[in-house]
């Protein structure tokens, strides 16, 4: 497989122990809490989980975009192979503002947003926004810059670029806006492209037509990306690793196929159970996941998955905190239901 | 775009004309005329004037016809040959009343708007990056307290404060070797020394509201997901602040630019009867007390004028803004 091949490799960024709390009027909200991951080159990595359960501010605290609010602690260490300075670096020791965080956003680290209609300013065309990041990292030349942009505007499929790179963004549909944020996030060549629910905002077809095109031109430019959805069919389509996230924690972790074929975390369990499947018993009512998931703040230290769980265990679920457990060399999970086949403890 | 503006210049024309309609009809609705006023005067000073005396005045001065041919006489005269009518309190012809004052409360108002905007645009912009900053908390109090102070206090507040270390309350626009000099750069100069006082008090209930609306729409944008893009692109925080959320901003701000001229001019006549300013205020004021009526009319009618170009001018600006607008003038 080559997943087992990559393990050899140095990855391309390397999360550790993420944290990410927040101050707000009734606590600290603990909204990241300990985060793992690695990401390799030319692979993608998906970060699934429902609504709030720290995905988004986890992939966003790697360029140090999110809002001063948040104190991130933990590492993430780049390392590209192609640029001396970036070998072995810890991107959160940099300063948010500063000036080497920003040579390496855009740059070598991209992203694309959920609302392609928002994530655009409204004042500007789209020729300008896309050449402003060409114009930061790739040349000065106003004039360069703009031939660059009409190639990447051509390369994610946009017919007619010279009267579309004078447009603005509210003449766009929806899903060329889209490979328009595309083309600008790939503007530069990044090596890590970050994607935000990509396509939560478009319909299904376009949805499939963008993740296609994403999926070409991470082949063409071998970039790694790190994609944030709460969709399990672009899990499937897309990644060749998952990790499960629910309240700030990676529940579970494996390559695509385990986590299809053999979910160990109830909440997987319950997640994959909850999603339609083509052929499946049409009278029967879809599983639902029951309960709501509980604020992070000031939570003991228990499973946090622990009131929704079926499978709970009294007494311990609710006492301590669930370590990791792997169940085997890419495939780990936190759940007491799993601590004694573990290979080796970790936390 | 052109056809657009065109489209709006040829709009004016019927919007001024029902407004001259209304303000004629306004200057109308208080009982009595100019006669019977004027009468009331000359009595209070002991002279008492006939019926027949009144119904003279009446007929030389066209009052004792019907309102609506004293309209068609006023606009008229006013199409034709550019006469706005005779002023009774000033015994002159409006037009050379209005001349007298009209620049003079042109540059005051100008001034007070550039203020306000040099002023509000960048406190505002400052308290929302800086929110709940100590800096910020001292401008939105000060702010609020600028709102609340009425002008002709500071007025006062501030002539006494000038005279306590300067020895001049800075009265009027000119100091009295200045009243009846020609225009020179000592002038000029005596000119701005004196509409200090004026522009600040005219101007700062304003650019304490300028300040909020400033703040509030930074606060929304700086938040916006384009400012996140743009933050994900490697741009610098000062680069991102100028070409995003401030130039956004900026829209609310534009738009309100066309009733602000004239409500300067309206804001300003209290203050300007405190500081003794040579401006419109005090003059429409008397109008309006001794039913000077082709002088308040023609007054009415050059602000509601203003107003109308004044709006005309923040929709041209607000289409140069902002883009969507501009794609919907094509459109028609």
């Amino acid at each position: 497989m080559t997943t087992q091949a990559a393990r050899t490799e140095q990855p391309l960024l390397s999360v550790q122990d993420l944290k990410i709390r927040i101050e707000t009027d009734n606590g600290v909200m603990q909204a990241v809490d300990g985060v793992d991951f690695n990401i390799y080159k030319g692979k993608t990595l998906g970060l699934v989980g429902e609504s709030g359960c720290g995905k988004s501010l986890t992939s966003r605290s790697i360029i140090s975009i999110n809002p001063k609010e948040c104190e991130t602690t933990g590492s993430a260490v780049y390392h590209s192979e192609s640029e001396k300075a970036l070998h072995n670096l810890d991107l959160l020791s940099l300063p948010p503002t500063g000036k080497r965080i920003r040579s390496i956003r855009g740059r070598k680290i991209a992203m694309i947003f959920q609302e392609p209609m928002t994530a655009f300013s409204p004042m500007y065309t789209i020729g300008n926004q896309i050449m402003e990041a060409i114009l930061i990292h790739r040349t000065k030349d106003k004039k360069k810059a703009k031939k660059i942009a009409l190639e990447m505007l051509a390369k994610v499929g946009i017919s007619d670029q010279e009267k579309r790179f004078d447009q603005y963004p509210h003449e766009f549909s929806g899903g060329m806006r889209q490979r328009a944020m595309i083309s600008m996030a790939l503007s530069c060549n990044p090596e890590l492209l970050i994607a935000d629910e990509p396509t939560t905002a478009l319909d299904v077809t376009i949805q499939a037509q963008v993740l296609e095109l994403m999926r070409e031109l991470q082949k063409e430019l071998g970039m790694a990306i790190l994609l944030v959805t709460h969709d399990l069919g672009i899990i499937a389509k897309m990644c060749d690793e998952v990790a499960v996230m629910y309240l700030g924690k990676i529940v579970e972790q494996a390559p695509v196929k385990e986590i299809f074929y053999n979910p160990k975390h109830p909440y997987t369990k319950g997640l994959l159970k909850s999603m339609p499947r083509l052929g499946g018993n049409k009278s029967k009512r879809l599983d639902s996941i029951e309960g709501a998931v509980p604020m992070p703040i000031g939570l003991p230290p228990m499973c946090g998955f622990y009131d929704r769980c079926k499978d709970r265990i009294e007494g311990v679920c609710n006492t301590k905190a669930v370590p990791k457990t792997h169940i085997s060399d890419q495939h780990s999970v936190r759940c007491f239901l799993y601590e004694d086949q573990s290979e080796g403890e970790s936390q | 775009m052109l056809q657009y503006i065109i489209k709006r210049i040829l709009l004016v024309i019927p919007v001024v004309i029902l407004i001259s309609f209304i303000v004629f009809y306004i200057i109308q609705l208080p009982p009595g005329d100019y006669v019977s006023s004027y009468s009331a005067k000359m009595s209070a000073a002991g002279e008492v004037m006939t019926q027949a005396e009144m119904d003279e005045m009446r007929a030389n001065l066209g009052l004792d016809r019907p309102v609506y041919e004293q309209y068609f006489v006023w606009m008229k005269k006013i199409i034709l040959h550019g006469d706005f009518g005779f002023s009774f309190n000033f015994n002159k012809p409006v037009i050379d009343v209005v001349g007298q004052y009209i620049v003079l409360t042109l540059v005051v108002s100008l001034v007070t708007m550039l203020f306000q905007y040099a002023v509000a645009i960048p406190i505002g912009i400052y308290t929302a990056v800086k929110q709940y900053s100590a800096g910020d908390y001292f401008f939105s109090g000060l702010s609020f307290i600028g709102m609340a102070t009425p002008n002709f206090l500071l007025a006062i507040i501030l002539m006494y404060l000038s005279y306590n270390w300067f020895g001049d309350p800075l009265l009027g626009l000119f100091s009295s070797e200045y009243v009846n000099a020609p225009w020179s750069m000592a002038k000029v100069f005596d000119l701005m020394k004196h509409m200090i006082i004026p522009v600040i008090v005219i101007g700062l209930s304003s650019t304490a509201d300028l300040v909020r609306i400033m703040r509030g729409q930074m606060l929304d944008e700086l938040n916006k997901p384009s400012v996140v893009t743009a933050r994900a692109k490697g741009l610098s925080e000062m680069s991102i602040l100028f070409k995003y959320p401030t130039r956004a901003a900026l829209n609310p701000i534009v738009s309100t630019l066309g009733w602000s001229l004239s409500s300067i001019f309206t804001g300003a006549t209290i203050t300007a009867i405190v500081l003794n300013l040579p401006i419109q205020g005090p003059v429409m004021y008397n109008a309006l007390l001794g039913q000077d009526m082709y002088l308040a009319g023609s007054w009415l009618l050059f602000m509601a004028l203003l107003t109308v170009i004044g709006t005309l001018i923040s929709d041209i600006l607000l289409a140069w803004l902002d883009p969507k607008i501009r794609t919907e003038f094509r459109g028609n």
